[in-house]
């Protein structure tokens, strides 16, 4: 144990987070881009005039080119047009999923760190035990119990993905908790509900920011794989999975029906990350 | 294994002998050396025209506070300087070669091999996931010294040489494992390990109890009898007192002032240096200002010695406090054991020990932040150990703490202002009245408003800690514990601050129970004295009678291992009675 | 009063104990062998406890199936939902025990897990243990595999680029950041599409030797590589900042000496913690990827059985899952004790 260290009276370095936070132009792309699915969430036709399930079955299976942006399906639909149009199922499966999932994490982790002693340590031996399944297989076993639906996948993703999320709550709230400030509040003579109120949940909550905005990404991706899985919605409800999965099918001779689609995915995927980061990193310098 | 230290030659000089022996050559030469570092597009010039020589046997110092720019001189003299920075001399020899024109395997040959070093805190400058012996092999296999075996056999003859009991178990423990002064030892020994003509030291016995530190000084004085140069960098003017022939005094990157350890000490001609040992506080500072008053401002009085009332009443109590902790391996340590204490109103009680005494428990314990397996604290005569949180937590208004580290104990995403403003009393008044009540408590910790929308990050380390003690003044406090609240800071803004707690003291009438390493802080402003060593209180009493006339052997030792200025005169020889070297 | 003695070295008494002289209470062997057994038996305890409740949650999941079990059963072999007679049920009941109070089934179960036997399957005929067990070891070797190549591809990218100024860095860590990102099918059929198709470098069709085995596990290490190495980097460039660095380089080790020396074993311990959960989501994975390349594995089965609603295989799957799970963790526990011997205090 150490008596003193060197004085010192320079502020902490706090390069390193800036440079994880990206260059600004990653942050105007990601604005660029969350533009671009909002409209085509809301507006799709501005994007995407034409009608996404019109046939042109003598143009199936086409590649990407002039005439159609990104190719055709099976049936000659035009997938650029499938896509945008399916951008709003999509995200309210993502978004419906990181609900669900985020208030679990929040109940589940919050009681297991601040609950009475053999309710808190019972709640964590059950998150430990969902944890122990991987989300993937957590899900699969809704499906199968549920039955296939929008509002199962979202809740089969968003229960899947929530134990791990449910662990990180309860590592922020008791990290907190037993942090110095605290008790110098304690030492202030304040309440326990005022320095939960105060300190605790504030500074716990606020590094989850960023963790809410990873996760719709994440949501998305593990939705798709289900529909890859052929274990998704059937269309209209998703779109993007129902291409996912029609696209098996065709892996070799029509391989921009899944590539193109995923793609998009990824990119929203990253979109989300980039803005959670930069919104964390944002929240972090006001404090300065 | 006993290790003796050898007394030095039968006759040691008593004068310092400033002069080289005719004929040496320099080790190293520096002349006009300037590093700055650019980031970003902004450069900042770090060391500005800094000479030296450093001859076979003899000592260089380099004395300065944080930002001086003397860490990174010591980096630069082995090439480490770091990315983004720019080095220019007019001459930068290592035994006559220019190592500006080295390259990276020049140097790979020449660090460790001929130029060793040491830095301080050997807890995380040794790689706490290997055994301390792997270390000193590596220095050894860097260089190709021998094989296995042989390394292996000169790792354990390393350790002993350097003072390590039982070498071979040792030398298979992790730096965890090992005491503050035997991880030291080991890291010097990795740096000796190849027997270097010039040993680097950046503070070396900063993290180091006081009876450690002056077992490392001894150690790196034998090895510059041997003929090594030291090249030695330090914040404390008391620790190179004992090693140094040559000091410079550094200052915002510039030398300030220069020549022998005999002349900055005892007459110091600049300015800095003579506030920077005025600045000390130890014995002769009791109940005075460390830090003069500015110029034109006379009027400000210098605080009497403190008038005490004939019988203060007590205003903090502990009986018999005892508190045990789990430790890993299954035992329970008993971190506090039946200490006892009484704190009385408008006096300050100060506990001083080494690390590990259990002062810090023993202030939790008094702040009710732990509770004590047995034993009683008493605040303003009503119980406060043992009664429940719910009720004691109207009272905590009467008791508040000032930490080592004040950054981790604000709130991070809170600015000054809201800090001192959760630090009020509810219901003290509308807004209006809390506004001027935070401008007060500024005002009374001497800084100004410009601070209150600030983070306490953008601060320097005494301006949050003044911050910390306006906040521990918003309550209003009867009793304020300082549990190491000066410790972190550079000696001229300790010295502000202590000088700071003198006036709060005299003009609120506040009791301090002031917990520190450091006896020459305690010393300085503790009415009584407890001295703690593992757990316990070892000695009790005023501070004279503590410090002057120590009365257990554990008390005496401590107190003789305190470095002093005047060491610079009289290099120690076998006698170290207290007293005798004045 | 020389300074010969100190309260280290008591001058002249032999050691009572070697590691007691330095003021520090370390325990003497015995004891802290005592403490180590309790905390393995604490860690083995607890592990039994999440696989109790793993088959907990599997029963519970069972037994939540809406509907008529027995009629479920039938039709689920049928393939279509027709009414059946009571004797048909009865049958069907006496087959898989329904016709006993919860409880008992429930005993009935665990008891059965004990004795290896997961259920049998509502559509096949035979026991959940028999099908999974032919499938299950392409998967594993799958699943090994890529958590092997995901460990050699992360070291090796995180050991060059990490702490090498902030463009390097920030550099670094997007390409975490994407790769991380990548869905398994996705990654699975691009490899598939240029590796196997257009360069025919490895087969299309996993044939159940190595060479098939490549592009599965490539597919599932890559994204595990980018999220065991955004952990790692951090850790990795936090360690490049000690002084024990510092240190090594005094004593004259190059930079390159000194990452692999010292800085890897520090940032690899993220890693290894990660390294548990990690092959659950490998397993995941590999489902989808098992499915992409048409390999063997559970995961065609896993994929089936969740189309017909047949839960025992479902949640055979699940509790063989989790007990990897906890065996992993066990394992993981063990190795970051041997790169990190600095124990704690519970």
């Amino acid at each position: 144990m150490t008596t003193t260290t060197a004085p010192t009276t320079t502020a902490p370095a706090l390069a390193r987070r800036r440079v994880l936070a990206g260059r600004p132009w990653t942050l105007y792309l990601a604005l660029l881009l969350t533009a671009w699915f909002a409209v085509s969430a809301l507006w799709p036709h501005l994007l995407a005039p034409d009608d996404p399930l019109a046939l042109h079955l003598d143009s199936a299976l086409a590649p990407p080119g002039v005439h159609h942006l990104l190719g055709t399906d099976e049936a000659g639909r035009d997938l650029y047009s499938r896509i945008v149009h399916g951008t709003a199922p999509a995200l309210a499966i993502g978004v419906g999923a990181s609900l669900v999932s985020l208030a679990l994490a929040l109940v589940l982790g919050g009681l297991a760190a601040l609950a009475v002693r053999p309710v808190a340590a019972a709640v964590d031996r059950v998150v430990e035990v969902l944890f122990s399944f991987p989300s993937l297989l957590l899900a699969l076993l809704l499906v199968a119990l549920l039955g296939q639906s929008a509002l199962t996948e979202a809740v089969a993703v968003g229960v899947g993905t929530a134990p791990g999320y449910a662990r990180m709550v309860r590592g922020q709230i008791l990290a907190t908790r037993g942090s110095p400030y605290v008790e110098a509040a304690v030492t202030l003579g304040h309440s326990r509900r005022r320095i939960l109120r105060r300190h605790v949940l504030p500074n716990a909550v606020r590094p989850l920011v960023a963790v809410f905005a990873l996760s719709v990404g994440q949501s998305i991706v593990w939705a798709s794989s289900l529909s890859f899985l052929g274990l998704g919605v059937a269309p209209p409800s998703s779109e993007w999975g129902a291409l996912l999965d029609a696209g098996r099918l065709y892996l070799t001779h029509a391989w921009w029906l899944t590539i193109v689609p995923g793609l998009v995915i990824i990119v929203l995927a990253l979109t989300a990350t980039t803005l959670g980061t930069h919104l964390q990193a944002s929240l972090e310098r006001n404090d300065r | 294994m006993t290790r003796t230290e050898a007394a030095p030659a039968a006759t040691t000089p008593t004068l310092l002998d400033p002069t080289p022996a005719a004929g040496d050559v320099p080790r190293f030469r520096v002349d006009g050396l300037g590093v700055g570092f650019t980031r970003g597009g902004t450069h900042r010039q770090v060391v500005e025209d800094l000479s030296f020589d450093l001859f076979p046997g003899r000592c260089v110092a380099i004395v300065g506070e944080s930002g001086s720019g003397k860490s990174v001189t010591a980096r630069t003299l082995v090439g480490l300087t770091g990315a983004g920075s720019t080095v220019t001399a007019r001459t930068l020899q290592f035994q006559g070669r220019d190592v500006r024109r080295f390259g990276a395997r020049e140097w790979r040959r020449t660090r460790g091999a001929k130029i060793g070093f040491v830095l301080q805190d050997a807890l995380v400058s040794l790689d706490p996931l290997r055994p301390v012996g792997a270390e000193i092999d590596e220095a050894l296999r860097l260089h190709g010294w021998g094989s296995r075996r042989s390394r292996a056999r000169k790792v354990v003859e390393l350790l002993d040489s350097v003072g390590v009991p039982s070498p071979a178990l040792r030398a298979a423990q992790r730096s965890g494992e090992l005491s503050g002064g035997l991880r030291q030892r080991a890291l010097i020994a990795s740096a000796l390990a190849l027997d270097p003509d010039v040993v680097i030291a950046d503070e070396p016995t900063t993290a180091l109890d006081v009876t450690v530190q002056a077992q490392v000084l001894d150690l790196l004085a034998r090895t510059k009898e041997r003929g090594v140069s030291i090249l030695l960098i330090s914040h404390d003017l008391s620790v190179v007192a004992r090693l140094a022939d040559e000091i410079l005094v550094m200052r915002g990157g510039r030398v300030v002032e220069r020549g022998t350890a005999q002349q900055v000490l005892t007459d110091p001609q600049h300015d800095y240096t003579k506030a920077l040992i005025a600045a000390v506080p130890g014995e002769h500072t009791r109940g005075t200002r460390l830090v003069p008053p500015p110029a034109g401002n006379e009027a400000a009085p210098v605080p009497a010695p403190r008038a005490h009332p004939a019988a203060p009443d007590a205003v903090l109590e502990a009986r018999g406090l005892v508190k045990r902790f789990p430790v890993a391996g299954g035992l329970r340590r008993t971190a506090v054991d039946d200490v006892s204490l009484t704190l009385h109103r408008g006096r300050t009680l100060g506990i001083v020990g080494e690390s590990g005494s259990g002062k810090s428990t023993t202030a939790r314990l008094v702040l009710a932040l732990t509770a004590p397996d047995a034993g009683d604290v008493t605040l303003l005569g009503e119980a406060w150990s043992t009664v429940p949180e719910p009720r004691r937590r109207t009272r905590r208004r009467s008791i508040a703490v000032v930490q080592q580290d004040p950054l981790s104990s604000f709130d991070p995403r809170w600015d000054v202002e809201r800090i001192l403003l959760d630090s009020l009393p509810a219901g003290h008044g509308d807004r209006a009245a809390r506004g001027r009540r935070v401008r007060d408590l500024l005002a009374q910790v001497g800084l100004g408003e410009e601070v209150l929308p600030r983070s306490p990050l953008r601060l320097s380390g005494g301006q949050r800690q003044r911050v910390a003690i306006a906040r521990a003044l918003g309550a209003e406090p009867t009793v304020l514990v300082l549990d190491e609240a000066v410790s972190a800071l550079d000696v001229s803004v300790q010295a502000q601050v202590l000088d700071l707690l003198a006036d709060l003291q005299e003009r609120l009438g506040l009791s301090y129970l002031f917990i520190s390493h450091d006896l020459g802080v305690i010393h300085h402003v503790s009415d009584e004295v407890l001295v703690m060593k593992d757990g316990r209180v070892v000695e009790r009493g005023s501070a004279d009678d503590v410090f002057l006339r120590p009365r257990e052997a554990y008390t005496q030792e401590l107190v003789g291992s305190l470095p002093r200025l005047a060491d610079a005169t009289h290099r120690p020889t076998t006698d170290r009675t207290p007293g005798a070297t004045r | 009063m020389t300074l010969t003695s100190s309260a280290e070295n008591p001058p002249g008494a032999a050691a009572p104990h070697p590691a007691l002289d330095a003021g520090l209470e370390i325990a003497p062997p015995s004891r802290r062998a005592g403490w180590i057994a309790r905390r393995v038996a604490g860690r083995v305890a607890g592990a039994v406890v999440v696989l109790w409740g793993a088959a907990t949650v599997a029963f519970l999941a069972q037994v939540a199936l809406p509907g008529d079990r027995a009629t479920i059963i039938f039709n689920t072999r049928a393939g279509q939902p027709i009414e059946r007679t009571a004797q048909e049920l009865a049958a069907v009941n006496a087959q898989y025990g329904l016709q006993h109070p919860v409880l008992v089934q429930y005993l009935d179960y665990l008891r059965g897990l004990l004795h290896g036997d997961l259920g049998r399957s509502y559509q096949q005929y035979r026991p959940v243990a028999g099908i999974l067990g032919e499938q299950v070891g392409s998967t594993v070797v799958l699943t090994l595999s890529a958590i092997a190549l995901a460990w050699v591809v992360m070291v090796v990218w995180v050991t060059l680029t990490a702490g090498r100024g902030p463009r390097a860095s920030a550099f670094g860590t997007a390409v975490d950041t994407v790769t991380a990102a990548l869905p398994h099918y996705w990654l699975g059929i691009l490899l598939l599409l240029v590796l196997a198709q257009r360069l025919r470098w490895f087969p299309v069709i996993s044939d159940g030797g190595p060479a098939g085995l490549v592009l599965p596990a490539l597919t599932l290490a890559v994204p595990l590589a980018g999220f065991m190495g955004q952990a790692t980097r951090t850790e990795f460039e936090r360690a490049l900042e000690q002084p024990f660095v510092v240190s090594a380089r005094t004593r004259g080790s190059s930079d390159l000496g000194v990452r692999l020396r010292h800085v890897l074993r520090h940032s690899a311990l993220p890693a290894v913690t990660l390294s548990g959960w990690a092959l659950g989501a490998t397993i995941s994975g590999a489902v989808v990827v098992e499915s992409v390349f048409t390999r063997r594995g559970i995961g065609s089965v896993l994929v089936t059985a969740v189309n017909s609603q047949d839960l025992p295989i479902v949640t055979g799957v699940v509790v063989l899952v989790a007990a990897l799970y906890v065996v992993a963790n066990l394992v993981v526990d063990l190795v970051h004790h041997l790169l990190d011997p600095r124990l704690e205090a519970s």
